[in-house]
């Protein structure tokens, strides 16, 4: 049992309990109860580690003596990646559970998690992943909170909605990573060529995919910053993304700020145009996520740690502008988008027909960085509280950190050699106006346009 | 006579079938002959090449047909299987529904129409009960049961069971006196009364509302499993919706016309079995 000793109590010494391991046979009483695979994994490691830097016990002790645990902890941490020797060592685990179900909707958005079922990513980790087509995002949340999906393409405001309870019972849903970053449009039927500047869109009716969304944030936020208020100027509907364009061409709405490749379809079948890209609006904005439920991490962390390198694997694929052609290939079929291959290439490469009579050639006009910003996750929140979907007051830090799992993204990507961002929280721009993560009430109240409180 | 009116008939029917076909064709003529793609914009907007989208004419749907019906059972993955497979999964899910409810609605409509009193209680439930449109269920029966299949299960379920129930109630009810009397009067047991009078006697207007049944829940499981999901005639309808493929949308509405023309037929013919001339 040695090897489960915590390395930097100072004051230990054989004996004291049955196993030796605590100072009293109380306190080793209450410590197994609490016990659990990883936390063992990583007295092991530490152990074997202090062993390694202090091959005698009096020196050791000495050590930890004069400087305390903490600090002798957080000393050995800065030489040595403890996270990713942890999870090294854990992942040689067994997997919990090898069939899983997940969720997704039919668009651009999720490319990395689809391209990993046909390029057999999930398959090289273990998994034998089912990819459920679903109709809409209530449906999404609904199949998650149902568990009849383990884990589940999401918009990213939604995991902290379902948390929250807005909207649906409170469970607490995690982001593991972001699925892909700009790659969204407002779309205009053709009719409305002339009114380019959104003064003149009074009346209009839009669709967005679900409220807790960011295209409902980001559309609110454009004609907003136009000077039009989203509650009573325009008329905001929910529509499953596949519907959009035959709303459009049937007239029922006069656009939509939708996830591609619907912005484009509509171009192609000459009904709508690109307005503008969510890429001018913030460029690097995040948009769906891939999440699971915390009872899930909890159960299986093997087999999450599993799915978390499948999906990462396929972004960091999928960030390449040379696979872009690939990916467009691999999930155009009926299986997964069911859309015409054109189509879903002029939206991941870039080089697209705006339905005005240009091409344009954007590289980035969809990309897929997977790092979770809890800087995001903050500004959601404050979109959120600024129309109405939160009231009161809103811890935004606890709920971004609880939710957006930044460091496991970190540890994840560490492992398979992607570079992730050392902080959680960065300042962005929003049509040119900077948001701060640290003051973000002092944004929400510099907005002129919100619904009173 | 009877046969040259019905062969009169038939080739009415073959008439107003081409008149159909060619108005359609006529209606659906390529407008410009498509110009090979020149430039760019018209390369990318799909000028060309053939385009999946836009009305289809006729010939594009026969070969649409054909297509589908040469490999009907085909599956390449959770989210595309061949037209046989969805067909199988809707008639699994009505078959299921239906037969729950008639569990249900039979023995009850037996009860009612046999009781006046309990008629009497339970008709208020039944008249608000009955016009629900079976979809609005959808969201509590998600929230509730916890399962997406299970869901369009229960909702063919609601929407079968109310023309089942009246229907037996009625028939039971409306069942003649003298027959009962006479019943009475050779002192037959309940059981007896229920199996060897009223059941028989009933059964036409039983059967009638089995036959409304099943054709609503054929209507039903359509929609349902547009809004679930999955699998399904009506995931497959929505898929193809997705895509604006308008040749899969005709082809998936003329097979449920198909399958529910020949459901019809099938409680058509168990109807005239139990029907009986005074």
């Amino acid at each position: 049992m040695s090897a489960f000793k915590d390395p930097f109590d100072p004051d230990l010494t054989l004996g004291a309990c049955t196993c030796g391991e605590h100072r009293s046979q109380a306190e080793h009483e209450a410590a197994r109860v609490g016990d659990t695979a990883e936390a063992l994994n990583r007295r092991v490691i530490q152990s074997a580690l202090m062993r390694a830097l202090f091959p005698q016990d009096a020196v050791r002790r000495r050590f930890l003596h004069a400087v305390g645990a903490s600090t002798a902890l957080a000393a050995v941490s800065s030489m040595v990646p403890f996270g990713a020797l942890e999870a090294m060592a854990q992942d040689k685990g067994p997997i919990e559970k090898k069939d899983l179900r997940v969720g997704f909707i039919p668009i651009t958005c999720a490319s990395p998690l689809i391209m990993a079922d046909p390029l057999g990513f999930y398959r090289k980790e273990g998994l034998n992943v089912t990819l459920n087509k679903t109709a809409g995002w209530a449906l999404i949340r609904d199949k998650m909170l149902n568990k009849e999906h383990e884990a589940s393409h999401f918009l990213s405001p939604m995991p902290i909605a379902i948390s929250m309870g807005l909207g649906s019972a409170a469970q607490p849903m995690r982001v593991a990573t972001i699925q892909n970053i700009n790659g969204q449009a407002i779309t205009l039927h053709v009719k409305h060529k002339d009114k380019r500047d959104p003064k003149q869109w009074k009346g209009f009716r839009f669709a967005v995919p679900f409220d807790y969304s960011m295209h409902n944030f980001l559309l609110r936020y454009y004609v907003a910053e136009h000077g039009l208020d989203p509650d009573t100027d325009i008329q905001i509907r929910v529509t499953p993304p596949p519907e959009m364009v035959a709303n459009l061409r049937a007239g029922n709405i006069d656009g939509f700020l939708g996830p591609d490749p619907f912005n484009q379809r509509a171009v192609y079948d000459e009904v709508g145009f690109i307005h503008i890209l969510s890429k001018d609006l913030w460029d690097g904005h995040p948009c769906c996520a891939f999440g699971v439920s915390e009872a899930f991490i909890k159960e299986n962390p093997n087999t999450f740690a599993a799915l978390y390198r499948a999906v990462l694997t396929a972004a960091q694929m999928a960030r390449d502008p040379k696979h872009r052609s690939l990916v467009a290939k691999v999930i155009a079929p009926p299986n997964y988008l069911n859309q015409p291959e054109t189509v879903i290439e002029q939206v991941l490469t870039g080089k697209f027909a705006d339905g005005l009579g240009k091409v344009q050639n954007v590289p980035d006009r969809a990309d897929f960085d997977p790092f979770p910003w809890q800087s995001m996750a903050v500004w959601m929140l404050t979109q959120m509280k600024r129309w109405g979907y939160v009231k009161g007051d809103v811890n935004y830090r606890a709920i971004a950190e609880q939710v957006f799992l930044a460091t496991d993204a970190r540890k994840y990507m560490g492992q398979l050699q992607m570079k992730a961002p050392p902080t959680s929280y960065a300042k962005f721009k929003v049509m040119g106006k900077e948001f701060d993560p640290a003051v973000p009430d002092k944004y929400l109240a510099s907005f002129a346009i919100r619904k009173a409180a | 006579m009877a046969f040259r009116d019905a062969l009169k008939a038939a080739a009415l029917s073959l008439v107003f079938l081409v008149f159909l076909l060619g108005l359609w064709h006529v209606a659906t003529l390529p407008k410009e002959k498509a110009s090979a793609a020149e430039d760019e914009y018209a390369k990318l907007m799909g000028k060309g090449a053939a385009k999946s989208d836009g009305f289809p004419t006729p010939a594009q749907l026969g070969a649409t047909i054909l297509n589908h019906l040469r490999e009907p059972f085909y599956d390449r993955g959770a989210n595309d299987k061949g037209i046989g497979i969805q067909l199988g999964y809707s008639l699994a899910r009505v078959a299921a529904g239906y037969l729950a409810a008639m569990l249900v609605a039979i023995p009850l409509g037996f009860l009612i129409g046999m009781s006046p009193l309990l008629y009497r209680a339970l008709n208020p439930f039944i008249q608000v009960l009955k016009p629900i449109s079976p979809l609005a269920w959808m969201p509590i029966a998600l929230y509730t049961i916890k399962d997406s299949s299970v869901s369009g299960v229960f909702v063919i379920f609601i929407c079968s069971i109310w023309p089942m129930l009246i229907n037996t109630a009625y028939g039971v009810g409306a069942v003649r006196r003298d027959w009962l009397a006479v019943a009475k009067t050779l002192e037959v047991r309940p059981f007896r009364k229920a199996f060897q009078v009223i059941l028989p006697a009933a059964a036409p207007t039983i059967l009638t509302g089995m036959r409304i049944s099943i054709g609503i829940a054929w209507l039903v499981i359509v929609a349902a499993e547009m809004l679930v999901g999955g699998t399904g005639i009506g995931y497959f309808v929505w898929n193809e919706w997705n895509n604006l493929n308008l040749t899969n949308v005709i082809f998936a509405i003329l097979v449920i016309g198909v399958v529910g023309m020949l459901l019809d037929f099938m409680f058509a013919r168990l109807q005239r079995l139990v029907t009986y001339v005074e």
